[in-house]
């Protein structure tokens, strides 16, 4: 897989230093499990994190709490010390539907499938359920060949592209492309003949269509 | 910060590598107790800068030692230093004590994982000396640059939030960023 379009360096480094929320990371995470370059930068990022903890002006504390530590740990059963990696919360078999962790945990159901519902002109969505209020992650299957109708954003649209392809006025995005689009991108994005273009798209406000057609269809088809 | 020459930080770092190593290979207690005078009150510090009350910064503090202690044979010096490794599960556990929220990460046991390169020979250096140059190189960056990386990681506030808190352009922020990690990219010979 070779990537071409990457989250923001801003991006990354939110993510490394803890502050952006589960939905937006969600996003970050998985275009890390594909992007061995990305994750070298958070890498550096965790390092420069961890330089910060290091030249960080000690706070006093209390005498007692080490012992009060040790008390607990020396007199816990030693299933509680990890010695082996954890074991994956799934088989680790690869999905059916290609999703790569941690968006697998999110998307499939107990059965292993993605519970798509019918957008309407082809297109599907399958909504994901995270704690962060105000920001909607959702997978989209756009049918080959079709496009997305013309529309800006109200807020940040994150899209990372699992299988499949888009363009639009700012390039191509393959499998493990990620696009960040803010209010000042109008894009009309164009899934690639051939196959299906399947996204992960996190955004913080509505759409806005451009055609009155579109937005007179957007209420009900829940973007 | 404090005004610690930036040697002696450096040979506490190694120090520091040396007794996790001690805990992850033989549960050493004594090991374990430098590592928590070293790295309780910073950890603290660093708590304490999100706003939090002194009381929760140290249950948080403490839960990460708890994990450093039961998780220390997970310890790889080849991936993280002792500093980053314990910075991590601080930052994990503020994420799930404090926000109450879930971290997605990604999963090296996934078969759709795509593992890095094999790195070449020439290219291996310890997370000890590259930590160490990466310091530097901070040191080394503008004011205002570091005053954002600053904020990011002790205030926890995402770049958005920190153009919010300075009263500069978003876009201000975001050029400081790129350039501060152009720097420290440069500095490791990685172009991209």
């Amino acid at each position: 897989m070779t990537i071409h379009h990457h989250p923001s360096d801003e991006l990354l480094l939110d993510y490394a230093s803890g502050a952006l929320g589960e939905a937006w990371s969600l996003a970050v995470a998985t275009h890390l499990s594909l992007c061995p370059g990305c994750r070298s930068t958070i890498d550096h990022l965790e390092a420069i994190g961890a330089g910060l903890l290091d030249a960080a002006d000690p706070a006093p504390l209390s005498d007692k709490t080490f012992e009060l530590i040790m008390d607990r740990l020396e007199n816990e059963s030693e299933d509680l010390t990890d010695s082996a990696p954890p074991a994956p919360a799934v088989p680790v078999h690869p999905s059916a539907n290609g999703l790569p962790q941690p968006l697998r945990r999110y998307a499939e159901n107990d059965r292993g499938e993605i519970p798509w519902q019918r957008l309407g002109l082809g297109a599907s969505q399958c909504l994901l359920t995270t704690s962060e209020d105000g920001v909607t992650a959702r997978l989209l299957r756009i049918p080959a060949g079709r496009p997305v109708p013309e529309h800006t954003h109200g807020g940040l649209e994150l899209t990372l592209v699992l299988s499949g392809a888009f363009s639009d006025s700012v390039g191509r995005y393959g499998a493990g492309d990620f696009q960040e689009a803010d209010e000042n991108l109008e894009h009309q994005p164009h899934a690639e003949s051939g196959a299906d273009c399947i996204c992960l798209a996190v955004t913080d406000a509505p759409l806005r269509f451009k055609s009155l057609a579109a937005r007179i269809v957007q209420p009900f088809l829940g973007i | 910060m404090t005004g610690e020459p930036k040697e002696q930080q450096a040979s506490a770092g190694k120090a520091m590598d040396a007794l996790l190593r001690a805990v992850s290979a033989k549960k050493d207690k004594d090991a374990f107790q430098e590592l928590y005078r070293y790295y309780v009150p910073r950890l603290k510090s660093f708590m304490l800068g999100q706003g939090t009350s002194s009381q929760m910064a140290e249950e948080v503090v403490q839960e990460t030692m708890i994990k450093v202690w039961r998780k220390a044979a997970l310890f790889d010096p080849a991936k993280a230093s002792a500093s980053t490794w314990i910075f991590t599960i601080g930052r994990n556990l503020r994420i799930d004590m404090l926000r109450k929220a879930f971290r997605p990460e990604p999963d090296y046991s996934d078969p759709t994982f795509t593992p890095d390169p094999v790195p070449l020979a020439s290219e291996t250096v310890s997370m000890e000396q590259q930590g160490k140059r990466l310091m530097t190189a901070v040191a080394e960056l503008p004011e205002a640059q570091k005053e954002i990386l600053t904020l990011a990681f002790f205030q926890e506030k995402t770049h958005g939030q920190i153009a919010d808190e300075l009263g500069v352009p978003l876009g201000t922020v975001k050029s400081r960023v790129r350039l501060a990690l152009k720097k420290l990219r440069s500095e490791f010979g990685e172009n991209e």
